[in-house]
């Protein structure tokens, strides 16, 4: 039981014994702040490595999904089971031509390619990947999410407007607005989580739920699907992928992008679905936290099981209205997200933290929430609800033909 | 300290590595440029008028909308950490805080402000 134990633990702790084995090594010939310098750069290295590796097998991973939900194989020709469809992809993409159009503002244009990719990265720096495994636990953890998260918007508006294209201005706008529209409910839902917390750190919010021996998502759950259909909103994807919206105005705001500079703007699509889903397992479901398994294993099956909601969404959900999609945000999640946030204040004062009482409260609580939304929006009542009469289909009338 | 110099390092390589990505295209692509190709993309048209155009006013309250509750976002945070250690008293306070913005979405709402149209 021991010995079981004991490797249990070290395959839980495999990468952080490997890092300071690493350190230590480095520390026989190197002195101090050089070992920190390298071990900082090795950290980057390894989160930028792990960005761009998880997104050939996260492409390869939905596309055959969505093959599957539309009845058809999805790739399946390049390596074993089209695992290096990405790569195919990729070299492709480095190898096409690149076309900017003599009308474009050359500077901006080319600038807005690079920018969408820094955030992206940027926001797995503060992700716990396991027990001890996050790059820079910092105090502010959430709020710096919140704050270079925000920053896509930009790179959107940059690319969207440089074109100098009446599709590309168009889906630049448009994402403007349902960003900036998004965003309000998505952190407002996770101030409720904060202030069970009392931390702003990502480590504190995992460890936190440790101590509550519940996942947030079980004391919070109107906020995680806030955030979720937030985030989902907040990254363009379907059923809000407006920006995009190929039956509309073509590509969006990536129309006038070709070759590598269109593959940057892929490749900051997919990173940030991955990290909103990172986040939401690490802010609701509990983090690297379960039993048996090692931490970052937990982290993994978490957070890939809500990119496959994800794409479930994809493949099931049509694509909303821009009015729908506006209304939606300021008239349903952003008055839900703030009557979840002053309940949970209200609740949060009234019951001892990390008890069962305190849980069964906040679970009840969300269940009256949820009830007296299903009340106000299809109300029994109401009279003038158009009955839905089934007319039993007849023949229809022969006509001659001749 | 170190985790900022972190935070630093990689927005300095997250801004390079593109930048690689690019050089690399560079390098692979081929380039055969011609005035039609390099003409602004409208489904096989010729653009008419000028692209750069003044935007409806919509856009402009909707994100003066978002300003306003992204600040309000910005005290809530410090309130919700502090929350276990502070009082009724800060409960009352955020709750006319609250009140007051959420008056301000329901006026917005009937002015028909958040009407897309």
């Amino acid at each position: 039981m021991e010995a079981i134990q004991g490797i249990l633990e070290f395959i839980d702790q495999i990468f952080v014994k490997l890092s300071f084995w690493f350190s230590a090594q480095l520390a026989n010939f190197l002195p101090d702040w050089g070992v920190t310098f390298i071990m900082m750069f090795a950290t980057v290295l390894v989160l930028i490595v792990f960005g761009l590796a998880s997104i050939i097998w996260i492409n390869v991973f939905e596309r055959k999904i969505i093959g599957r939900i539309q009845d058809r194989y999805g790739p399946n020709r390049f390596g074993p089971w089209g695992l290096l469809q990405c790569v195919a992809d990729m070299i492709k993409l480095l190898t096409k031509e690149d076309v900017t159009p003599t009308k474009a503002d050359r500077l901006i244009f080319n600038l807005a390619a690079v920018a969408p990719v820094i955030p992206t990265f940027m926001i797995l720096a503060v992700l716990p990947f396991g027990r001890g495994m996050v790059a820079a636990d910092l105090s502010i953890g959430y709020l710096y999410i919140v704050a270079v998260g925000c920053l896509g918007t930009i790179a959107i508006f940059m690319a969207g407007w440089s074109s100098r294209n009446k599709y590309a201005l168009l889906g630049g706008m448009r994402t403007v607005a349902q960003m900036i529209s998004y965003e309000i409910p998505m952190v407002l839902s996770v101030v409720g989580v904060l202030l069970l917390v009392g931390s702003l750190s990502m480590v504190s919010i995992v460890e936190a739920q440790g101590q509550w021996r519940l996942p947030f998502v079980v004391l919070q759950p109107l906020a995680f699907v806030l955030y979720f259909t937030a985030a989902v909103a907040e990254v363009n994807r379907s059923p809000f992928d407006l920006p995009e919206g190929e039956s509309e105005i073509v590509a969006g705001y990536h129309t006038e992008y070709s070759g590598i500079k269109f593959a940057m703007f892929l490749l900051a699509e997919y990173i940030n679905a991955f990290s909103i889903c990172a986040i939401a397992t690490t802010v609701f479901l509990g983090g690297w936290q379960g039993p048996i398994l090692p931490s970052w294993a937990w982290f993994f099956i978490k957070t890939y099981f809500l990119y496959f909601v994800l794409i479930w969404m994809r493949g099931t959900l049509p694509r909303l209205r821009v009015d729908q999609l506006m209304n939606f945000s300021w008239k349903t999640l952003v008055p839900l997200a703030l009557a979840n946030l002053m309940l949970t204040a209200l609740v949060a004062k009234l019951v001892p933290q990390y008890s069962h009482v305190g849980a069964i409260a906040f679970l009840v609580m969300n269940v009256v929430v949820i009830v007296c939304i299903a009340l106000v929006k299809y109300p029994r009542w109401r009279r003038d609800r158009r009955e839905v009469v089934l007319v039993p289909r007849t023949a229809t009338p022969q006509v001659d033909s001749s | 300290m170190t985790d900022y110099a972190l935070i630093g390092l990689l927005l300095v390589v997250a801004a390079i590595f593109p930048l690689i990505a690019m050089f690399f295209g560079f390098i692979l692509r081929p380039r055969k440029p011609a005035p039609i190709k390099k003409s602004t993309y409208e489904c096989g048209l010729e653009t008419i008028g000028e692209t750069w155009v003044r935007f409806r006013v919509q856009y402009y309250i909707y994100a003066l909308i978002f300003v306003i509750f992204d600040v309000e976002t910005v005290f809530l945070y410090p309130w919700a950490v502090a929350y276990n250690q502070l009082d009724l008293f800060a409960l009352v306070e955020m709750f006319i805080f609250l009140m007051i913005l959420l008056g301000g979405l329901l006026y917005a709402w009937r002015k028909g402000v958040l009407e897309w149209v």
